[in-house]
Formats: C-alpha cells, structure tokens, sequence
C-alpha cells in the first residue's frame, strides 16, 4: 500500500510539474511582482560589468540594469545581477532566468532573428581591434602575416578575425581561450603575438597587464560592433521599457541633463526637459510605468555621458575617449529618439 | 660426558645487518643496481626540493598587506592570507561569516562524532547528518526563515560552495544510488534495463558535458514560468552524475552480502521492501562506506570543473582573484595554496577509508 | 521480485491478484514505464513549446553551414570555409589524439610506478608512494592549469627558440621537422608489413623448436632487426624516397615541420601524470593479489626473477588488473574534454564551446557531443569485456 501511495504521490508531482503555466509571461507584471529586475551581466569585464572588491557591480552595462530598474520601480539599486559567461548568456535569457541581458553582446543578424531574442539599443559602438607587445615592432595589422592570435571563444570577434586574415590573404593561428582573463594571460605568457577584442575590451584588458606600456593597440578596426542590451522576443511592452530607458539616457545627455542638476532643472521652462520628466508629453502610460520614469533614471543612474565617463572615460582607469560614442551633434554615433 | 644445560647466549648479528648501517643495505644498497637507483633518485629528489622548500618555508613571506610586503625573494603566502576570507566565503557579505562558521562548527561536531568509533547513537547521529543537519545548513547559508537575511546564492562562492557542492551532491545522490542499485538487481527486466542504462548513459558521458547540460539545457526542459537557480541546476547536473556513481558502489556492498541472508529474510516473511530495509540494506551500508568515502573524494575534486560554467568555487576565485592587477605574477603560490586544501581533505578522506576498509576485511576474515 | 508470504489461512484459496508477485510485477512496470515516458513526453514537450515561443531555430540544419572560424589544430584538413558538421570531426580527432596518447603514455608510467612502489629499494617505493598520494589527491583540472603555466611559462619566445638540432622548442610548441613522403616510400612500407610477417613467423617457429628441443632463440632482438632492418634495405634500394620539410623562423613563428602545440603538452602530461597515480595503485594491488607462494615456486623452480615476472606474475596480475585499468582508460578519455579549460580544440572545446555559441543551438550539439563520450566508452568497454574474457579463458 505504501508503494502505491509512494506512486500516487509521485504521478501527482508529475501532474504538477507538467500543469506549471504555460502562459506567455508578462516580464513587466513578473518584475513589479518580484520587486527587482534581474539583469545578466558579464562575470567580469572591468568598465562594463565587474564586482568591485565588495562584490557591487558597476560599469556602463550595469548601468543599463541600474536605469531599467530605476524607471520600472523607481529604485535603481533593485537589481539582481546574474554573471553569465558568453556560451550561458542567450540561454539564460531565453529561458526566463533573466529580465533584461546587458553583457557587452554584439547585435547581428543571426541573434537578432534565429535566436528568440531582441536588441533593445546601442549603448557602446565598439570594433575589433588587435593588441600587441611593443617589442613586436608591428605598426599595423597588414603585417601580422603568420601571426599567432589569442582570442576569446564563442564570440564574432573569432569569425572577424577569420574574415579579416582571409581577406587580406594573411596565415595565422588561432589560440581560442575560454574566459578575457585567461586570453590576457595567454598573451602575457607569449603564447600569441597579437591579442584580438572589441576595443573597449582591449583597454580594460590591458589594464590586467603586468606591464601596460609594454603593449599598444593597433589603429585598425577591422569590424563593427555595436553592443546593446538584449531581451527576450514576443513581450513588445518591455522591449519598449529598455529601449527607452537607454534612450532616456541619451536625450538627458543632449538636454544637458544631469544627476545633479536635474532636480533644479525640471521646473525650468525647457519643453524638452518638462517631457523628459514628464510633467508634458507622452509620460509613462505608453510604457506602462510611472510618469517620473525617465526622471529616476537620470537622477539615480545619470544620463549617458555621466555614466560613460564614470565607468570608461575619463574617470575610470580604462580612460577611453567618446569617439564614436559621443552625441551624433559632438561627431558620434549617439541619436537617440525624441521624446515626444 | 660433558653436558651444557646453559643455554649459549646468542650472539649479536653481525654489524652490517642492524643499526643504521644495516638498514641502509637491507633497503637502499642491496645491490648494485639498486644502490646506482637510489643515488640517481636521492640526487634527483635533493636538485628538486631543496629549491622548493627554500621557496615555500625558508625564503617565504607570510605577514604583511600589499605585494611590497614580499621582499625576501621566495613565495609570497600575503596574497593568501590577505585574501583568504575571500577564498572561504566567496561574495558573503562579511557580517553574516558568522552563519557560515556556525555551519561548519555544527558540520565538524557531527563528521567527528560519526568517526569516533565509541560514540553512543551512532545511527541516530548519522540520520540527523543526512536529513536534519542539510536543513540547518540551507537555513543557514541561504537564509529567509527564523529572521535571517536572504543571501543569494550568486554571493556564495569559495571552499563553502566546494563544500556545498560536494556535500549537496553525495547526499542527494545516496536515495536516487540505492534506488537505482536495487532497481539494477531487480528481477523486472524493464526496471533492470531502465535503471542500468541510465546508470550506464551518466557513467559514460563526462561530468564537463553535464555541466553544460544543466546550464545551459535544463532551463528548457521546465515549463515558462519556473526558473530555477543556476547553483540548483549545477546541483542537479551532478546528482544526477552522482546517483549514477553511487548506484554503482551501492551494488557492489549489496553484491557482498551473502545469500543466504536474502533467503533468511525471506523465509522470515518478510516483503521486498522489509527486507532490503531491515537485513540487506543496514549490513551492506557499512561495507559500502570505503567507497561511499572515494566516490565523495572523486566528486570533491570534480567540483573544481563547475568553475567552466561561472561557478566560483575555490579554484574559481582563486583564478579570479590571481588576475587582480595589484596581485599579478602570484599564480604559482595560488595554485599551490589550492592544490594544499584540496589535497589535506582528500588524503584525510582517503585515509580514513583505507583505515575503514582495512578494519572491515578483518572483519570478514573471521567470521 | 521475492515472493510475499501469502497470509491468508486457506491456502487453496487463488491469492488475490495484488498479492501474486508475477502480476505485480508486470503492473508495477507498466507504471514505472508510463511514468518515464510520461517524463521524457513532458520534457520533450516543454522543450519545443519553449524553443517555439521563443523563436529559436532547430534541427541538425546548422551541420552544412559555413563555420567561418579557425581551429588551432587539425588533423583532418579544415578551415573556416568548411562547414560546422567538420567542426565536429575535427574536434573528435583532436579527443581521440590526446586519449590515446595520454592512454599510452599513463599506461607506461604507471606500470613503472607501480613496479615502484613494491620494489625493496626503500627510498623509491616512498617516492612512487609520496608520487601518487600527491597527484591523486589534487584536482586534474588545477593539474592542467598548472601545467599550462609550468610548460608555457619558463620557454623563450620563437626568436629566441632552443635548437635541438633541426628541431626547435618554444612557447609557441614543440618544432620538429615532418617528413614528406614520394612515391616510392610505398615499397617501404610494404617491407615493413613482411617484417611483422616475419615476425610473426619467427615466432611460432621458435615455439614450435621450443617444445621439441627446448632451445631458445632469441626471438625479441631477432624481431627488432627484422622490423628496422628490412624496411630500412628496401628504403635505399627504393633511392631513398623521402625528404624533411624543416621548420624555419618566418615572419613572427616557425613554418613548415610539424608542431606539437603547447596545449596538448600541458593536457598530456596533466592526464598521464594524474592517471598513472591511479594506474599504479592498480598494478601494485594487481601484483600483490598474486599470491607469493606463485613466486617462490617458480623461484624454485630456477626461473630467473625477470622471466619470472614475465611469465608467471603478470599474467596473472593481468586479470586483477584490467577491469580496473578500463575504468581508468575511460576516465582518461572523459577528462580529456577539461582541454577546453586550456584551449586545446577537443570535441568539448571546439564543438560544445565555438560551434555551440556561434549556432546557438544547444540542445542538438549537447546531445550530438554526449553521445559521443557514450559510444567511445561503450566501445571500450565492449573491447575490455572481450580481451578480460580472452585472458580468463587462459586460466584452464
């Protein structure tokens, strides 16, 4: 008797398993309910998304979570961070273990389509680019013919490097690791002559060297790579949300909004700002969220400058300059659209 | 006729047997080609750890805060000890230490009265270890009940979460293992093939593929709104590895005991079940126990691997703290400090079920 | 199923059917068998509603397409305008190399580790023993780490190479000069084939002449001659077909020659090393389960220790030892795939890893790689269970 109660029970929790919904979940519902956003981030890429020695994440792709968080619950601090490595990021996503993935992730076709997922925005226009010790006495990338090249598996940069060499009709070897830290090792320990990453990541990983001035970034960039938070297909709602909370961040940028002085500018007469903090305008009900929603994020998290300055530029040891990255009136690639 | 009763005192052995010199020619210079062996050893043995142990004791550094600390040339044990709490408790917020120190008072109290032979209540004891003591511990460690603060599980990193794992994944996998061992030797040949290939589908495959599986695959498996916890899905891939494992060592104790006491307990009429849990099962749990203590040491060491899925076991962060830009150039000390912890438990365990198996074939002998 | 004792105080009464062990039996299958399918239906079943609603590709299509990324080491020709089906290939052929040398090479250190640890030479049997209770006890992939940095760390740069000869060794492998074999090399290896032949020959005729005289040729060197000499004759009388293409410093690294990457040392040493602790273990309880009564007769029997050991210990120690040894062999081949730790391209690295995040398709590539380590096991051990039988047989 106790067997078929044994069997009883376990046939029940089949049941229960197999009834767990099937309902297309509504991530916005899913996030108030939780009270935090759940944000995938990388498990470790100085400037973009890294644990300071306290465990707090920053970086210019923590910041995104930071802004989402802060326009759907009002608190930028409300994020759950997952460290995802590159081969776990889509999965994750996909299968609901995170909201939003904000993990230096190249927007391509293939991932934009085949994949389930969606790119929400730009926040970083990077391109590949190659490292080499100095010694080397390499000016350019056209003379790394037979090169030994150290690389970062399961990312576009492998397949750039492959286009690139053959359509230079340069050799090479490619030595494949599985992590940033082990590629700069790698390289360290001479195993390559050339270390190949999106640029961004070529500063932060230079700064991991025993001896930064012994290596230097060659000018070319063989690639685009536009970087951008991700999330998943089918939830059209949320997709708006991280879409407009980066764009939030760059139209605060434009405005001249700052964390600090946004509070004395929101009751200023500028149209721009009164829509931003949505005292006019389209507000929050389009989103679904609150009308201060773009107010938090600038207040909170800052507008994109200040975060990019923060965590990249100027005021971080990676010290990159906007380039690309500045506001398409100052000579980037940074046009976000109005809000209105 | 002359009788000598005395006995004639026994003369000493002859010089070159005994003593020092003695020893020396039994076991190192019985011959000639044994004495041209263990000079070529000894000289190769002295080149290699005189160095080694100049570097780790004599030369060594081992008080201080910052790399300037180390000046004496030989390894530099700072970067350990300014890091350790770290290599512990992993991300754990550091006010809450208390929780995982009094998981391990509790764990240390009860693995030592189970290894004391003259403890009284040794089952009892061993229960409330297997089922009571893993509930205290998750409390403990994750929190959320009896007023204790929430501690994700992506904060839990270090020799904790080895430990968790390995812990975690011997006792979840002991119920599944003796299931599947019974199911194996079952007389049902659907239950038998079922269970035998499932044994042998976890046995053949490596334990790297299975991670990967409970990473990146089980997320699929579960329907839309369950989202499961990537140390649970971690957990998960190796139970299942480990059931597979355990089944194995579980057959091959119920293999040792004799039939006879199947019969007997069948003639005393009891059912399938009262049999195997009260004669087979407790007499075959002892003899299993070596290799219970083996399976935990091969798994204790696999743990290591989780750190291919963005697990920060102890190898993990150890890894991660070696590319910290202050501490650059230590991953040899590094290295060297994980391998010491790993091998002081898996010798001690190993030990200690040489010393178990040893006590059990006498046993044996006797009867 | 034991039978239950029928309670019941008629017992010319028919039992009930729940209490007939044959029917409960076949229902309690029927149950187990409904629950699993139902199970795996289940699973199945949430995987392709989540792969739907999610919009993720499926199937084995991804196999043809282009790969467009580069593998540091082929045995089989590949480049990235191949497909990720080759991918596939080229990383089985890269696990099956490293197996099957790190089989070989743990083979023989831990036989000689495990002659060791018996010998009566005191100071080697504790070094064999400090030897295995060292690398046994220490996690294979912080072995293979170590390793990596031990081999990488202390070679120089490919300018300043160390010349052995025409062969060079640096940080980016081991150069050694390959050879190019022209058409009449076929002849040679044609002579080598007779050799064995010859071999072979010999050998039964040195039995045969054995058992009716009791002579003994000797067969081994005679074999050994056989096997270099004939082949080496027929080499020169073929006007030596067969030139070396010899590593050369261009550019940043060496060119031409073969190389022994520095991943694969790393992976070698770390799985032969690690493996013949457990290896030698089994040898040494192997040689100890013979019994020394077997010794001391064939001792007097005037056997010298050698032929002793050749004739009379190992075989025996053989059947102790090989069940035992395949599960280590399988071990070896399993823990090849932590090369992915490293970078060495094995199935795990290039196909679990590159091939699976280029297509994203996890479920078909985590299955196509699993089955793999299956089969190579299950073929092993089909093979092991064979020769164990073959060497029982030998008993009688």
């Amino acid at each position: 008797m106790k067997k078929l109660a044994s069997i009883a029970a376990m046939s029940a929790l089949a049941m229960g398993l197999s009834s767990g919904a099937q309902a297309a979940d509504e991530t916005l519902g899913a996030v108030k309910g939780k009270g935090f956003v759940q944000c995938g981030v990388s498990t470790g890429l100085p400037g973009f998304s890294n644990p300071d020695a306290k465990g707090n994440w920053e970086g210019l792709d923590v910041d995104v979570c930071r802004a989402v968080a802060a326009a759907v619950l009002g608190d930028a601090s409300k994020v759950k961070y997952i460290p995802l490595t590159a081969k776990e990021r889509f999965t994750a996503l996909q299968s609901g273990e995170i909201d939003v993935l904000s993990r230096n992730t190249t927007w391509t076709q293939t991932r934009d389509t085949k994949l389930g997922l969606n790119f929400a925005g730009v926040n970083y226009y990077d391109g590949q680019g190659f490292m080499v010790s100095k010694e080397l006495g390499v000016k350019s990338a056209l003379e790394l013919d037979g090169a030994a090249v150290c690389i970062q598996s399961g990312t576009t940069t492998e397949l750039n490097l492959s286009d690139y060499f053959r359509q230079h009709k340069m050799a090479y070897t490619p030595v494949v690791f599985d992590t940033s830290d082990q590629t700069v090792k790698g390289f360290e320990a001479g195993r390559c002559d050339v270390l190949t990453s999106d640029q961004s990541q070529l500063y932060a990983l230079r700064i991991k060297l025993a001896n930064p001035d012994g290596a230097m970034v060659l000018p070319e960039v063989i690639s685009k790579e536009p970087l951008g938070p991700v999330v998943r297909q089918g939830d059209d709602q949320w997709f708006n949300i991280v879409k407009w909370s980066l764009n939030a961040m760059i139209n605060a940028e434009e405005l001249g909004l700052t964390s600090a002085n946004i509070d004395k500018m929101k009751d200023g007469n500028n149209p721009g700002v009164k829509r931003l903090v949505g005292k006019e305008g389209p507000k929050g009900e389009g989103l679904g969220l609150s009308d201060d929603w773009a107010y938090n994020i600038v207040k909170q998290v800052g507008n994109y400058g200040e975060a990019f300055e923060r965590n990249v530029g100027t005021g971080s040891p990676l010290n990159i300059s906007r380039g690309n990255n500045a506001l398409w009136s100052k000579g980037g690639f940074l046009y976000a659209p109005p809000m209105r | 006729m002359i009788i000598n009763d005395d006995k004639l005192p026994d003369l000493p052995p002859p010089p070159s047997t005994v003593g020092v010199i003695g020893w020396l020619r039994t076991n190192l210079f019985s011959s000639w080609l044994n004495s041209l062996l263990t000079v070529i050893v000894g000289y190769l043995l002295v080149i290699n750890l005189v160095p080694l142990i100049d570097w780790a004791f004599l030369t060594s550094d081992w008080i201080g805060e910052t790399r300037e600390d180390c000046t004496s040339g030989g390894a530099c044990w700072v970067f350990i000890s300014v890091r350790l709490d770290q290599f512990i408790y992993g991300f754990y917020p550091e006010e809450l230490y208390w929780r995982i120190n009094t998981m391990y008072v509790i764990g240390v109290i009860l693995i030592t009265a189970l290894i004391i032979e003259s403890t009284p209540k040794k089952p009892l004891i061993a229960a409330f270890t297997l089922i009571i003591f893993p509930i205290i511990a998750f409390y403990l460690l994750y929190g959320g009940a009896f007023g204790l603060e929430v501690v994700e599980t992506h904060k839990w990193g270090g020799l904790t979460l080895t430990l968790v794992l390995a812990c975690v994944g011997i006792v979840a996998s002991l119920p599944f293992g003796v299931l599947l061992a019974l199911g194996r030797r079952s007389e049902m040949p659907i239950v038998r093939s079922l269970c035998t290939a499932f044994i042998e589908v976890w046995r053949g495959v490596p334990l790297i593929s299975v991670l990967f599986m409970a990473s990146v695959m089980l997320p699929l498996f579960v329907s839309g709104e369950t989202h499961m916890d990537k140390l649970v899905r971690a957990l998960i891939g190796i139970t299942m590895f480990q059931s597979a494992y355990m089944a194995e060592v579980i057959r091959g104790g119920l293999q040792a005991i004799p039939k006879g006491q199947y019969e007997a307990a069948m003639a005393l009429g009891l059912n399938y079940w009262k049999s195997m849990g009260l004669i087979i099962l407790p007499q075959a749990l002892k003899l299993m126990i070596p290799g219970i203590v083996n399976t935990f040491i091969a798994l204790f060491k696999d743990t290591s691997l989780v750190l291919i899925i963005g697990l920060f076991d102890l190898l993990a962060i150890v890894q991660a703290a070696l590319s910290d830009p202050k501490w650059l150039g230590y991953s040899v000390e590094g290295y060297v400090f994980v391998a010491f912890v790993f091998w002081v438990f898996c010798f001690g365990m190993s030990r200690y079920s040489q010393g178990l198996e040893k006590k059990l074939h006498t046993g044996h002998g006797a009867r | 199923m034991p039978a239950e004792v029928n309670k019941s105080l008629a017992p010319a009464s028919k039992p009930k059917f729940w209490n007939d062990p044959d029917k409960r039996a076949i229902i309690f299958q029927i149950l187990i068998v409904t629950m699993v399918v139902a199970f795996v239906a289940h699973i199945v079943n949430n995987a392709l509603t989540n792969l739907e609603t999610r919009g993720i590709t499926t199937g084995f299509g991804f196999l043809t397409q282009t790969s467009g990324f580069d593998i540091l080491l082929t045995l089989i020709p590949y480049d990235a305008t191949y497909s990720f089906g080759r991918t596939f290939l080229v990383g089985l052929f890269n696990t099956l190399l490293v197996s099957f040398l790190g089989v070989a090479l743990a083979t023989i250190l831990g036989f000689v580790l495990g002659v060791a640890r018996l010998s009566n030479n005191w100071l080697i049997s504790k070094a064999a023993m400090c030897y295995v209770e060292t690398f046994r006890n220490i996690p294979l992939l912080l072995q293979i780490f170590f390793w990596y940095v031990a081999v990488l760390g202390p070679l120089p740069s490919p300018r300043q190479s160390i010349e052995l000869g025409s062969a060079f060794i640096n940080n980016r492998g081991f150069y050694i000069p390959s050879p190019v074999l022209e058409a009449g090399f076929w002849f040679v290896v044609i002579a080598f084939f007779v050799a064995i032949g010859a071999c072979i020959y010999l050998s039964r005729w040195n039995h045969k002449r054995q058992d009716a005289t009791g002579q003994q040729f000797p067969v081994f060197w005679a074999s050994v001659g056989l096997l270099i000499g004939i082949p080496l004759v027929v080499y020169f009388l073929a006007g030596s077909p067969m030139t070396w293409d010899y590593p050369a410093l261009k550019g940043f690294n060496f060119k031409g020659g073969a190389v022994i990457i520095p991943e694969l040392m790393a992976l070698l040493l770390a799985l032969s090393i690690y493996t013949a602790a457990f290896i030698a273990e089994i040898v040494r309880s192997g040689i100890e389960a013979v019994s020394k009564g077997q010794t001391e007769a064939s001792h007097a029997l005037g056997v010298s220790n050698g032929r002793t050991l050749q004739l009379v210990v190992i075989p025996q120690a053989l059947r102790v030892i090989i069940p035992p040894l395949t599960s280590q062999y399988l071990n070896l081949i399993k823990n090849s795939s932590l090369a992915t730790a490293i970078g060495y391209p094995d199935l795990v690295s290039v196909f679990m890893g590159t091939t699976l995040n280029q297509t994203g398709q996890a479920i078909e590539i985590i299955l196509m790689t699993m089955a793999v380590y299956l089969t190579i096991s299950l073929l092993v051990s089909l093979l092991m269970n064979w020769y164990n039988k073959r060497m029982a047989l030998v008993e009688r």
